[in-house]
């Protein structure tokens, strides 16, 4: 029978092949010294020789997450052209590589890894979802590259390769819960899509509420996309809070404020909280289905400084009168510059000198002065409550007195000492 | 030439130059970089070479393969975290359960811990859900639409169950940050190398394993149940038992794929093995022809080649081009890119019979005619014609 030679054949070829395989193994792990010591075999390949230096934007361009992340994208792309008309960063232009994260994190760590090691980046700005940054950890630390993270997160990491611009819990859950608990509320009903951040923000609400005495009345998720909501909101209306903090995300805003209006439940019955509603997703919600809501972030459009004055217009003249500016594109057009002032502090584009440079480094951003936190990679930010008035635009109507210094495993508070061991 | 290919020397040759092409000129050619890459399509080519058994030659739409992909990934990547969290946290937990869960290790976990436990657990784990859902669906015989909706299901259910379990999976933002894989340093470039090679002769292997599959007895009796169940059936086989073992067989091979996946690209999460990515799966097979061995294959690498290139590129672009070319391969080359060599010469062939060009439209789907292949279908006894069983 013809086929069992084949067969027999194949055998050998097969084990000469896993073979040769094994034989090219590198170090073994024997103990934890020996590793940590080959930790960065990835040594940097950022060439500064040239009159340019390569930085790398990492966003969702494709699927779920474009919408948003494409504006972190085009505000990334405004300061690379301020900057490179001011004269670049230590006299070298910005050469921009972008690159796709397409929603997905395997996409993220994938092309984080270009970045890093074809494209030889100095640093990479971007990432949105918390999935997408968890991707991305990794490579970086593996590669002892810089990221700069834009965007409010669950809190309870630092890394030292990503610098966190957007606000971590304890500037902007906990001041949200802290003008809620201000303005009377005694019960609150939590809803949110089912994933990190919310789970986690909701960990973080339910020892808050334990501690100040407000009740939870409620805790729902709903797949993230999700549109089906009656179920969910008929509880909320049942339930009687005096208000709901929303974690809800992208498309399930739609399906929920209209269905919370469409059962008679309005801003003045039952306020909603959101953390993830911003000038950007305004009409994409509805601005009929949430005009009176509150929001929690650290920056508005509508914000009185001269930076912002002067972020608006040079947006608007770059990519036209109707868009708008929203906290997690501040948070990424200020994580351009920090970096920049981090590499001038620094004199040079190498990553630890930059690590080490970073501590007290400041920025006048939009929002307000931001200085970098050296220990943790957090930057100072001033936690605000806004109302989503009848243009679509936010209005603040709390302020925290001064920048809140980053706290993102909770340490100074009493009752969150369970949530990060 | 063409005989020579037939012969086994051919095939030896074949796989050789194979082996050849993977294993000693891909390196030196490659990026470390771009060689991690193709590490990632050889994993999703492993899991085609299984679609295409059980999908092309078995007729079973097996919209779900991301499930069997996961459960083998997954199993790989829980047993990277425990070791990763006993060599160097001491603690023995995994970094994320302390932060989103309990701080404890669940017990289902704990198996995971030992290497052999895992190595069988990707084998096995895969294989029981599909001998089990292969018993329950064969043996009542659903077929056709409903299977391949019922797999998709599973996709779908499998994907959302993970997103939900923040605490024990991860949930979606899945395993990552992988150290060591087996007490090998992940870091070390000798060791991706080592890795990269191993999943490329899985490959070679799986390719081996379908061929001498589809040349047996069995991949005959596959195929006519593919085309004839019921008469099959009054032969005195039980069709159910054919389609179990094969779909054993791919969901099997999607397992080791997974496993691979892990420690290559350094992450697995519930986007990577959901209704979405099963479908990518697919399209891959029937872009490359599901009929054939190597098509597949080739489907799923270029496919996935192609995804890279073009979507950094024109980001928003490629979900577009892939549906147009999944479109245009299906009606107007079922047999997929594989069968387009055979295409060709039929058509030379046809013109040079009739030059007053007044043939009949081209009809690839006749029974008979549109026979895939040319190196190996051809090579079985049983012709092998694509069924109009989607």
């Amino acid at each position: 029978m013809r086929v069992s030679v084949t067969r027999r054949a194949l055998i050998p070829l097969a084990a000469a092949a896993m073979a040769t395989a094994l034989a090219g193994c590198g170090s073994q792990i024997s103990d934890p010294a020996s590793a940590n010591s080959t930790a960065s075999s990835g040594s940097s390949c950022v060439d500064t020789s040239g009159s340019s230096v390569k930085v790398g934007f990492i966003n969702s361009l494709s699927g779920t997450m474009a919408i948003s992340e494409n504006t972190v994208f085009d505000s990334l792309s405004l300061a690379a052209e301020e900057i490179n008309a001011a004269g670049g960063v230590m006299g070298k232009q910005l050469e921009v590589i972008s690159e796709d994260g397409a929603s997905e994190p395997t996409k993220f760590a994938e092309r984080a890894g270009k970045l890093i090691q074809q494209d030889c980046t100095a640093a990479v700005f971007g990432g949105w979802t918390s999935s997408s940054r968890k991707a991305m950890l990794p490579v970086f630390e593996a590669n002892d590259a810089l990221l700069f993270y834009p965007v409010q997160y669950e809190g309870l990491e630092a890394s030292k390769n990503i610098f966190y611009t957007g606000a971590t819990t304890n500037q902007q859950i906990i001041p949200a819960l802290d003008y809620l608990a201000e303005q009377g509320t005694k019960s609150i009903f939590l809803v949110g899509s089912d994933y990190v951040f919310p789970r986690t923000a909701n960990k973080i609400i339910q020892a808050y509420a334990k501690a100040h005495g407000m009740e939870v009345l409620g805790e729902e998720y709903a797949p993230l996309g999700s549109t089906e909501f009656s179920t969910i909101v008929n509880k909320v209306r049942d339930s009687k809070a005096d208000a709901v903090f929303n974690t809800l995300n992208g498309d399930s805003n739609v399906a929920f404020f209209r269905q919370y209006k469409s059962v008679g439940l309005t801003a003045a019955s039952m306020p909603v909280v959101s953390v993830s509603i911003a000038e950007e997703e305004v009409p994409g919600v509805g601005l009929e289905n949430v005009e009176g809501q509150l929001t929690a972030w650290d920056y508005y459009q509508t914000l009185d400084t001269p930076a912002n004055k002067k972020f608006v217009a040079a947006f608007k003249a770059k990519f036209g009168a109707d868009r708008v500016t929203s906290d997690p594109m501040e948070a990424a057009y200020t994580s351009l510059y920090l970096w920049k002032a981090m590499v001038e502090k620094a004199g040079s584009f190498e990553v630890d000198k930059v690590q080490a440079a970073a501590g007290g480094v400041t920025f006048e951003a939009p929002e307000g002065t931001v200085t970098v936190d050296g220990e943790n990679n957090h930057i100072t930010k001033t936690p605000r409550i806004g109302k989503i008035n009848s243009e679509g635009l936010i209005e603040t109507v709390w302020s925290s007195p001064k920048a809140v210094e980053p706290d993102p495993f909770l340490a100074s508070y009493d009752w969150a000492k369970d949530l990060a061991k | 030439m063409s005989t020579f290919l037939r012969s086994r020397w051919g095939v030896l040759a074949g796989f050789a130059a194979g082996a050849v092409l993977l294993l000693v000129a891909a390196p030196a050619a490659l990026s470390a970089f771009n060689l991690a890459l193709l590490g990632k399509f050889i994993c999703f080519a492993i899991v085609a070479v299984g679609i295409g058994l059980a999908w092309g030659r078995g007729g079973m739409l097996t919209l779900g393969q991301g499930v069997f992909f996961g459960l083998g990934a997954y199993i790989m990547a829980m047993h990277l975290k425990l070791a990763d969290a006993s060599l160097f946290g001491g603690s023995g937990v995994p970094d994320f359960m302390s932060l989103y869960g309990s701080g404890e290790v669940p017990g289902w976990w704990e198996p995971f811990r030992s290497p052999v436990v895992t190595l069988l657990a990707v084998v096995l784990v895969p294989g029981l859900v599909a001998l089990v859902l292969g018993l329950a669906v064969f043996k009542r015989r659903v077929k056709g639409a409903y299977f391949a909706i019922l797999s998709q299901a599973l996709a779908a259910a499998f994907a959302v169950f993970l997103i939900g379990q923040q605490a024990t999976t991860g949930g979606s933002n899945g395993l990552s940050g992988f150290r060591s894989f087996f007490g090998f340093d992940l870091k070390d470039p000798s060791n991706k190398m080592m890795l990269y090679s191993i999943a490329a002769v899985v490959l070679l292997l799986a390719l081996a394993a379908a061929r001498q599959l589809m040349r047996s007895r069995f991949g005959e009796l596959l195929v006519a149940v593919r085309d004839q169940e019921e008469r099959v059936r009054f032969l005195g086989y039980d069709p159910a038992t054919i389609k179990t073992v094969t779909y054993v067989i791919a969901a099997v091979m999607a397992g080791i794929a997974g496993a691979l996946f892990v420690p290559i690209v350094g992450i697995i999460s519930p986007a990577d093995v959901g209704v979405i990515p099963s479908i990518a799966f697919l399209i891959g097979v029937a872009i490359g022809g599901r009929a054939t061995l190597l098509g597949p294959v080739l489907g799923a690498l270029s496919v996935a080649i192609a995804q890279t290139s073009l979507a950094s590129t024109f980001p928003s672009f490629w979900v577009y081009f892939q549906g147009l070319l999944f479109v245009l391969v299906i009606g107007f080359m079922p047999g997929g890119l594989a069968s387009l060599p055979r295409l060709v010469s039929r058509l030379k062939q046809r013109r040079t019979e009739q030059p007053g060009g007044a043939a009949p439209a081209s009809a690839p789907q006749v029974p008979g005619s549109a026979v895939p292949a040319p190196a190996t279908a051809a090579t079985t006894p049983t012709t092998v014609p694509e069924e109009a069983s989607r």
